[in-house]
């Protein structure tokens, strides 16, 4: 035990003595967590709408007014011809077109039939996809509209509505902040904790430092927990900063109880951190270390669930994402913080993610060899 | 005659390339004994087998009485080891560095406080206890990486060019704490590329491509060679040598 504390000592004073990086430390997930939601916004606002009206009528009309007015879209081209606006969306200055065919209005009217053309940019997906639902509802809900006034007093007219009234259950305004909020953070406590750990046993070796640990008698287990702890600890504070940063600025007040959402950051942390020793004692450089370490990053935060539900990755990825620890980590932020789950709820992750940490660290000691 | 290493057919090999050929010798308990070879000979592969660092790959060897297979734990609670690159923490104080080995090694905190106290007023480090390591001039840093090497009073202390690239007075000052350390029953394994150091050894040996090819005192050695120094009989020995760096 006195060679932990000795152990402890030595990295503390170096970890303190860096004064640069221990500001980065802290304050690069701080500003992160500050900047990050506000750009990761999963709205889609200022969509490029090119109409191509043939029909000119009053109801063509209503039509664009009621997508104007919607507040999701600009228009950037009122055209003659199709072609016109192909060449908006070629120069990209359109990112849809919606065609309105010669006749639009006496169609409607008369034969209670009416296609509409819409063009979408799927250069970018998202906005594609997104720009291309809201027009289709806009339009959807201008039919209803036309409806009611062409069939007034009909009670039995057309084909039965299914009506839909839904409501947002843990989130009611969908506020995507209380969703992006928690899942950053966990990925700013992953990088935090990644790096920092698979850097450290790779920096001794680097400078030498580690032939001096390998001919003492330190045991291998003293050692690694020595790297262990002041990172856990250092973890420890990122995550109560993120907390405090999403409650102050983002008005995020964990529902569920805080101490279960620390004691699974703990052990989460237990576990990257052995995840990065573990590559430390592989490596030979702190730029392999960098490289490999940057590699599973990508991986964990783009498997995580962040970005894309896990639900709809394809079968082979959600098996591979039951091995990222940072899905677990991102799912019981989210469970704790918008749903209240208690103890009870996150066993099951809390279980994986301990298995994680045991293994990983048992590795790192094993593979830590003191000769060759 | 007691023996604090002895080795039978020691040999080291890396794939096809045998750094160290069973090189079989004993070292005597307080003896000053020099390593001597050309670079790549050999002479820190072996050492390193001797430390606990690396496996040997046959042959065998007791340190300190100690199996350098089974009992590399034990090795290392009763040698002290100064690696050929500067190895104490450039980003901790003078005194943050004694402290930590003097800890790890298991010393009692009233021990480290009186052995740094003596150590930093032998190496007139006083002033500069509080200052980064890395901030100190290589050759202080040579003398207090040995004296770290030395802080726990361990049976042998194993020197890999500990004077490389250190002037010369410095040198007279590292081999001063030598005799010091040497003095209070400490064995010192050293390897040099100086012949005037291998002078100051009790008994040196010359590696030549991974073997050992002479052993014994300076002043047989250079009877036995014709040799009016240490130079001529290194010169006469090392320039067979196939392998270099």
């Amino acid at each position: 035990m006195r060679t932990i504390r000795f152990l402890l000592e030595k990295e503390f004073r170096q970890i303190f003595r860096n004064k640069a990086i221990l500001l980065l430390i802290i304050i690069m997930p701080v500003m992160q967590l500050i900047i990050l939601p506000l750009a990761a916004n999963y709205e889609v606002k200022n969509i490029n709408l090119a109409v191509v009206d043939h029909d000119h009528s009053s109801y063509s009309q209503k039509l664009i007014s009621k997508i104007t007015a919607s507040g999701y879209f600009k228009l950037t081209g009122y055209n003659a011809s199709f072609k016109e606006g192909m060449k908006l969306i070629e120069a990209d200055k359109a990112d849809l077109i919606l065609e309105i065919p010669h006749g639009f209005e006496r169609n409607l009217v008369r034969e209670n039939h009416q296609q509409l053309f819409i063009v979408v940019n799927a250069i970018n997906g998202v906005k594609a996809n997104l720009g291309g639902a809201y027009l289709g509802s806009i339009i959807r809900d201008f039919n209803n509209d036309i409806r009611l006034q062409l069939l007034p007093v009909s009670k039995f007219s057309g084909a039965a509505v299914i009506e839909i009234s839904s409501s947002n259950l843990f989130n009611p305004l969908m506020k995507y902040k209380f969703f992006m909020v928690p899942g950053i953070l966990a990925i700013l406590v992953t990088m935090i904790g990644g790096f920092l750990s698979a850097l450290n046993i790779v920096k001794e070796k680097e400078f030498g430092t580690i032939e001096q640990i390998n001919v003492s008698p330190i045991r291998k287990h003293h050692f690694i927990l020595g790297k262990l702890i002041p990172f856990w600890v250092l973890g420890n504070v990122v995550f109560t900063l993120g907390l405090l940063v999403s409650w102050l600025i983002y008005g995020i007040e964990p529902l569920g109880n805080l101490l279960v959402l620390y004691l699974f950051a703990s052990v989460f942390l237990l576990a990257i951190l052995g995840f990065g020793l573990l590559i430390s004692t592989f490596c030979d450089t702190q730029q392999q270390a960098m490289f490999i370490m940057f590699f599973f990053m990508m991986i964990f935060i783009l498997m995580g669930g962040l970005f894309t539900s896990i639900d709809s990755m394809p079968d082979w990825a959600k098996i591979v994402s039951r091995f990222n620890p940072v899905s677990y980590l991102i799912e019981v932020m989210r469970m704790v913080i918008l749903k209240g789950s208690g103890l009870r709820d996150i066993l099951p992750q809390l279980g994986t993610v301990g298995v994680f940490a045991i293994v990983l660290n048992a590795w790192a000691v094993w593979n830590y060899k003191k000769r060759n | 005659m007691e023996y604090v290493i002895k080795t039978d057919r020691l040999t080291k090999r890396f794939g096809d390339f045998t750094a160290t050929n069973e090189i079989t010798f004993e070292v005597e308990k307080g003896e000053i004994f020099g390593f001597l070879g050309a670079n790549g000979a050999g002479k820190t592969t072996a050492m390193r087998m001797l430390c606990g660092l690396s496996i040997p790959s046959s042959g065998t060897a007791t340190v300190a009485g100690f199996d350098v297979y089974k009992q590399t734990e034990e090795i290392k609670r009763n040698i002290g080891y100064m690696s050929q690159r500067f190895s104490l923490y450039e980003d901790l104080t003078v005194q943050e560095n004694i402290r930590f080995f003097g800890g790890i090694y298991g010393l009692s905190n009233r021990e480290i406080k009186t052995k740094s106290e003596d150590l930093l007023e032998q190496l007139e480090l006083k002033n500069e206890a509080k200052k980064l390591v890395a901030s100190l001039p290589l050759g202080w840093k040579q003398k207090l990486s040995f004296s770290v090497a030395v802080l726990h009073q361990p049976k042998i202390v194993f020197l890999d060019e500990p004077t490389g690239g250190v002037d010369p007075v410095t040198r007279r000052q590292f081999w001063d704490l030598i005799y010091e350390a040497s003095a209070k029953g400490i064995t010192i394994f050293v390897t040099t590329h100086y012949m005037d150091e291998a002078e100051y050894c009790n008994r040196i040996s010359i590696m030549v491509d991974g073997k050992i090819e002479a052993l014994d005192t300076p002043a047989n050695l250079k009877s036995q060679f014709k040799a009016s120094s240490m130079d001529q009989v290194f010169y006469h020995l090392a320039r067979g040598a196939k392998r270099s760096d």
